[in-house]
């Protein structure tokens, strides 16, 4: 290893283990406009991306440092027309290789190209079915581009993942969607319901599905696990809006979770970037090993001392580690609050205010703000919409 | 599938699953198992015994490796455990 020693930076309250997830979001350039992305608000204005030769390194210096899955993410990852060439370096440094893509752009060609370098697995996630309810539903044109590149995944040996981002909106259709991942022979499923950063937090309200709506996804969920058994694993991630107590977020701050944003921001999870008043280092002027142990905004949230008393004294702390740092900057203004998903918080009210909206129907709101899709455009007016609230 | 599937014997020879690798990490300083987004890390008797699973060779010949190579006895029924718990995780196929 060349990279310096860490003199000039802070020591870790609790040594960390190797950053053994690297993620690295190669592009927020996506030729879809989903309502619930994670990508940050603002991702108009990151628009330098690394180049080959900076990820390259990055791949090389995460290995050393401990990294052995690598997701290769967005925007969509596809549109890095170096993407077989990273897959490669991944590949022989001893990596396994996951591309979390929409299929867009994922031709025959590319797939033949990507299985040579050694590319491990493949997550194809369904589009926006917001925009696209209709079409979904209607098994037309979504399908059509589901069903080809499912062949041509199948076709080169990998396993078949599939992603959906579950919502209010097509919560109540979950039985179709378990059923088309059965047509597309998918070895997985993981409906994952839509957690409220980003996009999908401007979007809260019309995402978050009612209890009632909940339950029942759960029911047909189970009962399709009982009739399908082991052909299909489904994973169903509920909102934890629906908590009583927070999830242990990334499995802990700096604990095994490394993401390297398009511009070469280095972040414990891919939504950290909101925390104000937190720095985060930079691939480019930083290695890997000391970003890991050293730098100050991956050792902010490590251990305990950052806590307030909520979760100080919580004789469950370690179990959740105060849930959320993002969460609770997002709801309380401070992200060394505990998450507000915890009922012992004493912002929990703004996380059941938000549930107790959900159980009103659409139709006799009140107040209905329309749904921002993320795109360049809008990313940009909410930037600047949003600006001089920070300050 | 059926979740009771037949259990691994002494005359199987038995392989790691498609789609998982099985690679000794420095870091870690062990013998890990990966899939897709996910990683098991086995500790020092899973990984010689998920070492030495290479299609070929039968589970009694993989245990009589054992016992010469630690210079031990009596290893069978640690073994067969192991490899019904891999089996049922979908680890290894007989």
């Amino acid at each position: 290893m060349n990279a310096p020693p860490a003199t000039a930076n802070v020591a870790p309250a609790v040594q960390p283990g190797p950053p053994l997830w690297l993620l690295a979001e190669l592009t927020y350039r996506c030729p879809l406009h989903c309502v619930f992305c994670y990508n940050p608000v603002d991702f108009a204005l990151n628009s330098t991306e690394l180049s080959t030769d900076d990820w390259l390194r990055v791949l090389r210096e995460a290995r050393v440092a401990g990294s052995v899955q690598c997701g290769f993410s967005g925007g969509e990852p596809m549109l890095r027309d170096d993407l077989e060439v990273l897959v490669a370096e991944a590949r022989r440094l001893g990596f396994y290789t996951n591309l979390l893509t929409s299929g867009v752009g994922l031709t025959e060609a590319r797939a033949t190209a990507l299985k040579q370098a050694g590319l491990d697995h493949i997550q194809l996630s369904f589009q926006d079915s917001t925009r696209e309810l209709n079409d979904f539903l209607s098994h037309t044109k979504t399908f059509d581009l589901k069903r080809r590149t499912a062949e041509i995944i199948k076709a080169h040996g990998w396993p078949m993942v599939l992603n959906c981002v579950v919502h209010r909106l097509n919560i109540d259709y979950i039985g179709q969607i378990i059923e088309l991942a059965v047509e597309l022979d998918a070895e997985y499923l993981e409906l994952a319901n839509s957690q409220y950063y980003s996009w999908a937090e401007l979007n809260r309200d019309a995402l978050l599905p009612s209890r009632e709506q909940l339950e029942r996804a759960e029911r047909v969920t189970n009962a399709y696990r009982e009739k399908l058994g082991d052909t299909l694993r489904m994973f169903f991630v509920v909102p934890d809006y629906y908590e009583n107590r927070p999830k242990k977020c990334m499995n802990g701050w700096g604990n095994i979770f490394l993401t390297i944003t398009p511009d070469g921001t280095a972040l414990p999870c891919h939504t950290a970037k909101m925390i104000k008043g937190l720095d985060f280092p930079n691939v480019r002027n930083m290695s890997i090993q000391d970003i890991w142990y050293a730098s100050p905004g991956f050792n902010h949230f490590r251990g305990d001392a950052w806590m307030k008393d909520t979760c100080r004294t919580c004789p469950e702390k370690a179990k959740d580690l105060g849930g959320c740092r993002c969460q609770a900057f997002m709801l309380t203004g401070d992200a060394a609050n505990a998450d507000p998903v915890c009922d012992k918080s004493p912002f929990h009210h703004e996380v059941l205010k938000a549930v107790a909206l959900a159980q009103i129907p659409d139709a006799q709101r009140t107040v209905v703000k329309p749904l921002v899709f993320r795109d360049p455009k809008a990313s940009r007016q909410f930037t600047e919409a949003s600006t001089p609230a920070l300050k | 599938m059926n979740a009771q599937q037949a259990a691994i014997g002494l005359d199987n020879r038995p392989r790691v699953a498609a789609h998982f690798r099985l690679q000794w990490e420095e870091a870690q300083k062990s013998w890990v198992l990966l899939y897709p987004e996910g990683m098991v890390k086995l500790n020092v008797s899973a990984g010689e015994i998920m070492q030495r699973l290479d299609g070929e060779k039968t589970v009694q010949a993989l245990i009589d490796e054992l016992e010469r190579q630690f210079e031990t006895t009596g290893l069978t029924p640690d073994v067969l455990d192991f490899l019904a718990i891999a089996h049922r995780q979908g680890w290894v196929k007989p």
